[in-house]
């Protein structure tokens, strides 16, 4: 205590001292520390104001369709449930100034494939090609609308639609079957293939025309239809496209 | 000379609180307009068998929310699981969407295979905001995980805590960064931008109480599971047609 000045009683100092003490306590409580520190709701409601001004750069798609007639044509095909953005980008700034932004416009194939590119992992019925034998080179928007895609012809032949059951065929032991050895084609399949659909073989006779002991074709592998698992029909466990040989 | 001094550095004290104080004031927050949290409380419905793996919602995230490009920063991503004929189960995050990632699998070894996105499950009993050293982590009202960037010290503690790997440190702030529901949107009655953007509609968000809504739809007609349910983080996330190999 060098800097006491002599004057001062040791009794009094040692007040000031103490009330020095809780002076400075206090102004470090009430001014150094920031309230968002000691009050919780504060500090949550500056959080959730910063996250709140944080830009919008996807505009949603039902701004699209006050200016864009193309959405009309959209809202009836495959299409449909697609937002505008998926793709053609984050168009934001294309709302608020439509003049001077324009939204990207992918007219590449790999665009396409990303979603269309033959993938096992995919959920099979998904509309996939693959690209090395589906028109290489062929930008997809030549022969497809991509407002509303469909194929840009009547199929001629099955594998146009069914790529993926074709390819498969190709290497099994059925390759040399037609498609209506086993399924038989309506007219009205190839150009409404969801509305009316191809038949499948209805029972185990079928498959035992070929297969069975007592049947007349030579290279088959045999079976008797009587004893081979009687409750099952061959499809539950051979793939028709696929047949396993073991 | 002492007491010059001495009013030179409480005038600085003095001063430097004085604008310390002023600058909390200011970012002091009112909530926003037209939007009351309270009538909110959102969740997220994920269909397994519609995801087709594109990486749209991907893509859209980082593009909505300044995610950095690298292919480790994600607030979302999506994995494929491939489970193989002797069993052994392989997952894949698909990055870049799709390319290069195709060529590794020997199709003919799949017994089965599918995508499974995954994003922050903004669990009802959230670990990351307990482990939180400094309370820079919290749930908001209707129902959001949020990170306070100015608070985070960037210890990394909830990273290690979340069991569902959701979170990462952002390189520029170098804080802890998270899906939030895109909470800006939110607020702007939009949709997280992965649910505006996915082309089969595998995304599907609402809000966990409502009666009729895209969401309450999904939870009544499907048989729904969560992930990692045995650690009872409740997550908001829930999945329909979830293979058990899912981690």
């Amino acid at each position: 205590m060098k800097s006491k000045p002599p004057w001062i009683p040791d009794a009094l100092w040692r007040l000031i001292v103490a009330f020095a003490i809780i002076i400075g306590a206090v102004i470090v409580v009430r001014m150094l520390i920031p309230p968002a520190m000691k009050d919780s709701a504060i500090h949550y409601a500056s959080t959730v104001e910063r996250e709140t001004i944080k830009p919008v750069r996807y505009a949603g798609s039902s701004i699209c369709a006050d200016c864009h007639e193309e959405f009309e044509l959209k809202k009836k095909g495959y299409h449909q449930n697609l937002s505008c953005e998926t793709c053609h980008g984050p168009s934001v700034m294309h709302t608020e100034d439509p003049g001077a932004v324009k939204p990207e416009a992918p007219r590449k194939r790999e665009f396409c494939a990303h979603c269309h590119i033959y993938d096992p992992s995919r959920p099979t019925g998904f509309p996939q090609i693959n690209p090395a034998i589906h028109n290489p080179l062929k930008p997809c928007i030549s022969c497809h609308n991509p407002h509303d895609p469909k194929p840009p012809n009547v199929p001629e032949e099955c594998r146009a639609c069914h790529e993926e059951i074709a390819r498969t065929k190709a290497v099994s032991p059925h390759v040399m079957l037609t498609c209506t050895t086993c399924h038989t084609v309506p007219r009205g399949h190839k150009t409404s293939p969801r509305a009316v659909n191809a038949t499948i073989p209805a029972g185990r006779e079928f498959c035992g025309g070929c297969h069975s002991d007592d049947s007349k074709v030579k290279d088959a592998p045999k079976i008797d239809l009587k004893t081979h698992n009687e409750k099952y029909v061959c499809w539950q466990c051979h793939y028709p496209h696929m047949p396993e040989l073991d | 000379m002492m007491r010059r001094k001495f009013f030179r550095k409480a005038t600085t004290v003095l001063v430097s609180t004085g604008l310390l104080a002023g600058m909390w004031k200011k970012a002091r927050a009112k909530t926003p307009e037209g939007y009351d949290p309270s009538l909110h409380y959102y969740g997220m419905g994920i269909q397994i068998d519609k995801c087709i793996g594109c990486g749209s919602c991907v893509e859209a995230c980082k593009s909505e929310n300044n995610v950095p490009r690298e292919p480790f920063f994600f607030r979302t991503w999506v994995e494929r699981y491939i489970i193989r004929k002797d069993g052994e189960a392989a997952v894949q995050n698909i990055d870049e969407r799709l390319a290069g990632s195709r060529d590794v699998i020997n199709e003919k070894e799949i017994m089965r295979s599918f995508f499974v996105p995954k994003l922050c499950n903004q669990c009802d009993n959230p670990p990351c905001v307990q482990v939180c050293p400094v309370g820079a982590t919290f749930m908001t009202e209707d129902g959001v995980i949020l990170v306070d960037s100015e608070r985070c010290i960037g210890c990394r503690y909830c990273i290690q805590a979340c069991p569902f790997g959701a979170r990462y440190i952002h390189p520029e702030t170098m804080t802890a960064d998270k899906c939030t529901f895109c909470y800006h949107r939110l607020t702007r009655e939009m949709l997280p931008a992965c649910v505006e953007v996915c082309p089969t509609q595998a995304r599907i968000f609402g809000d966990v109480r409502s009666k009729a809504s895209p969401l309450a739809r999904f939870k009544r007609m499907n048989k729904l599971h969560v992930l990692k349910p045995s650690l009872n983080t409740e997550p908001k996330v829930s999945y329909s047609e979830l293979d058990g190999e899912v981690r």
